[in-house]
Order: structure tokens, then sequence, then C-alpha cells
């Protein structure tokens, strides 16, 4: 009974200590996230500016 | 019939004095990629990220790291321009310049898919962003 009790908590300390493991190796990225995929631009915008931006690029060939 | 092509080649040289002279010096739909830029690109070296501007794909080195800048800061004005021109943000422009950027590279070259890896462009349509036109 009192056996079963402790490794009751034994388990419970250890699940713990798993559980606060866990918790500590979520690290948060070291390095700036490179890629800014900008989420908050439409696709409307996106079709809207489409035909300008092809031109743009024919215009400046030199830079693309 | 020597004579005859001489005069030909005369008129069209003829013609195109006389465009050169009336373009003047408004001519940077015909200019050229710098060779050194050229050279890089076609080597897989640079590529087109998605977000409207150049990457480098390899290990950098300063030459690269120069040619990318200065590509980009030229790329960056003109989109500021643009994205004025038609109300827009820099990077609203710059995104969809992205497509189309992307979706102009050659056989061959790289461009940088929507999970952020570097693909080489083959025959089939390049990985693209899907709100991309």
């Amino acid at each position: 009974m009192n056996h079963g009790k402790v490794s009751g908590r034994m388990a419970a300390a250890m699940f713990g200590t798993v559980a606060l493991g866990g918790c500590i190796t979520v690290n948060a990225p070291e390095e700036p996230i490179v890629i800014e995929l900008n989420v908050n631009i439409r696709q409307e915008v996106i079709y809207r500016l489409a035909e300008d931006a092809g031109n743009t690029i024919e215009d400046n060939a030199d830079i693309f | 019939m020597g004579r005859n092509m001489n005069s030909v080649t005369k008129t069209v040289l003829a013609i195109a004095a006389a465009a050169t002279a009336i373009g003047g010096l408004a001519t940077p739909a015909f200019a050229q990629r710098d060779p050194a830029y050229a050279a890089a690109r076609s080597a897989g070296q640079v590529g087109e990220r998605m977000d409207g501007y150049l990457g480098i794909v390899v290990a950098e080195t300063p030459a690269l790291r120069r040619i990318v800048n200065d590509i980009n800061i030229k790329r960056r004005a003109v989109y500021s321009e643009r994205a004025k021109a038609t109300n827009a943000t820099i990077e609203e422009y710059a995104l969809t310049a992205g497509c189309q950027a992307i979706l102009a590279t050659a056989v061959g070259e790289k461009y940088q898919a929507p999970d952020g890896s570097w693909q080489t462009r083959t025959s089939a349509a390049p990985l693209r962003d899907p709100r991309c036109p």
C-alpha cells in the first residue's frame, strides 16, 4: 500500500521531470527568421500589381 | 548582289542610328546584366528569393555579397518608386515582382520555393507562393 503510494509519487515526480525537461528543450530559435513571408499581403493585391511588376522587370532587365 | 546587301546594311544602320537618336539616353529596357551577376546567376550561386530580392544560394563570399547587395539596393529603389505609383507598399510590390521574377527564371537557375528551400528551375512550372498569379 505504502509502497504503491511511494511509487505513485515517484512516477509523478519523474513525469514532472520529464515534462520540465520537455519544456527546457523547447528553445526559441537563436537566429532571426530570415524569410519574411508577409502573410498579410492579400492575393487580390498581388493580382492588381502583377502586370505593373511584370513590366518593371522587363524595363529593368539589368537588375533582374 | 553584294552592292544590294551593302545598301540594305546601310539602311538598317541608318534606321538604328535614327532610333538611337530618338531614344536618346532612355534605353534601360535593353540594358544587360552585369557580367559578374550574369555569371553568378547562371552558375547557380545566386537565385531569386520569393520576396522579390536576390539571394545567395551557395557559401557566402565577399564578391557574391557585393553583387547581391548591389542588385537588391537597385531593386528596392525601383520597387519603392513603382509601389508609390501603384498605391501599394514596397513589400506588396516586391512580393509581386518576386512571383514574376521566379516565373521568369531560365532552366538551371535557382529560385526559392515557398518552404524556403532553394530549387533549380526545370522546364516545369516553378514552385511558387499560392498567392502568385
